[in-house]
């Protein structure tokens, strides 16, 4: 066994990130929101900004986001981490503000502060989380579930004449004057992870400039919620979240 | 080929069994063993990893460390 290395004579190429607190993550198994954290306090690091960034945490699952993340946080009431994040970024203009929300607290009971923060043009980079599913309260229809879904408030799956159809919210703030970069990406593969660190890369140096709101979804998972193994339900997610829920630039600068 | 190895943070792995299957070497496994929450944590089963840091990525709860051979001492 001579060609066998011991650790010490290697080197470490990939770690935690240090913005990432050592708190254990109260997520379930699998959980998109753990690699969008660490994601997002990827980039921090890398542009060395941890005490320039003020992030807002939704209501939600991510409630506790302000445990993990070692930067300076605000929570915010629900579906209002749009407008706390415009009032932090307006009072201290120089700053990072990101506020982090699921499609539960973005696309349904925050929809008027999501639109017209975006209408406004606010210098922010708002981060929605769709999974299709209120995670939280145990799995209700959420305005982004898919049109026959079952849920354990649509047990027989959802009915588009009684409900209405899944809500493209990004679609539709991308319509929008003051939104400048609108993206969708996902974190089920490692592809997936390396554009969404990338778009995340992107929205922070349009915030210094000033440019307006920048807006990426996430398309993530709630294995607990689906009822089904993280690894099911990433390839649940990739054939049936796609086509409704199709990933890549909305709009983004010319 | 370049010679890598990983080191789980055993006690907040959750065994969401990602890392398995984005590890292009299929070099991870889940451990017959129990961390102290009851999930069975994931932990190499051979020898073939190139620490290309896959697994780390997807990894929700950065319980993953790669480590990889330094290209300096490959050469010398």
């Amino acid at each position: 066994m001579e060609n066998v290395v011991t650790k010490n004579e290697m080197e470490i190429v990939y770690k935690k990130p240090k913005t990432i607190t050592d708190t254990p993550m109260h997520y379930c198994p699998g959980c998109g929101h753990g690699v969008v954290h660490k994601i997002l306090m990827e980039v921090i690091d890398e542009l060395g900004i941890q005490d320039q960034t003020i992030g807002i945490a939704p209501v939600g699952c991510a409630v506790f986001a302000y445990d993990y993340m070692n930067i300076d946080m605000q929570e915010a009431a629900h579906g209002r981490a749009s407008a706390v994040a415009t009032g932090v970024r307006r009072v201290l203009p120089d700053k990072y503000v990101f506020s982090y929300q699921g499609d539960g607290d973005l696309a349904a009971i925050g929809t008027g502060e999501t639109i017209h923060t975006v209408n406004r043009g606010e210098n922010i980079l708002m981060l929605f989380i769709n999974n299709g599913i209120y995670g939280m309260t145990g799995g209700q229809m959420a305005p982004t579930s898919l049109i026959g879904m079952k849920t354990t408030t649509s047990p027989y799956g959802r009915d588009a004449a009684q409900v209405g159809n899944p809500i493209k919210i990004t679609e539709l703030i991308a319509q929008l004057p003051g939104a400048y970069y609108v993206t969708r990406q996902a974190v089920h593969t490692t592809q997936a992870v390396r554009k969404l660190k990338k778009a995340i890369e992107t929205s922070f140096k349009y915030q210094k400039e000033k440019k307006g709101t920048c807006f990426i979804e996430v398309v993530s998972n709630c294995p607990s919620g689906w009822k089904m193994t993280p690894v099911e339900a990433n390839v649940w997610l990739e054939k049936n979240m796609f086509p409704v829920y199709p990933l890549g630039d909305i709009k983004s600068p010319k | 080929m370049i010679h890598g190895t990983i080191v789980v943070a055993k006690d907040i792995c959750k065994a969401c069994e990602l890392c398995i299957t984005a590890c292009p070497q299929e070099c991870l496994e889940l451990s017959p063993h129990l961390n102290e929450k009851g999930y069975r944590y994931a932990q190499l089963k051979n020898d073939t990893c190139t620490g290309c840091i896959n697994c780390a990525i997807v990894c929700p709860d950065s319980a993953i460390t790669v480590y990889r051979e330094s290209k300096k001492k490959n050469a010398s």
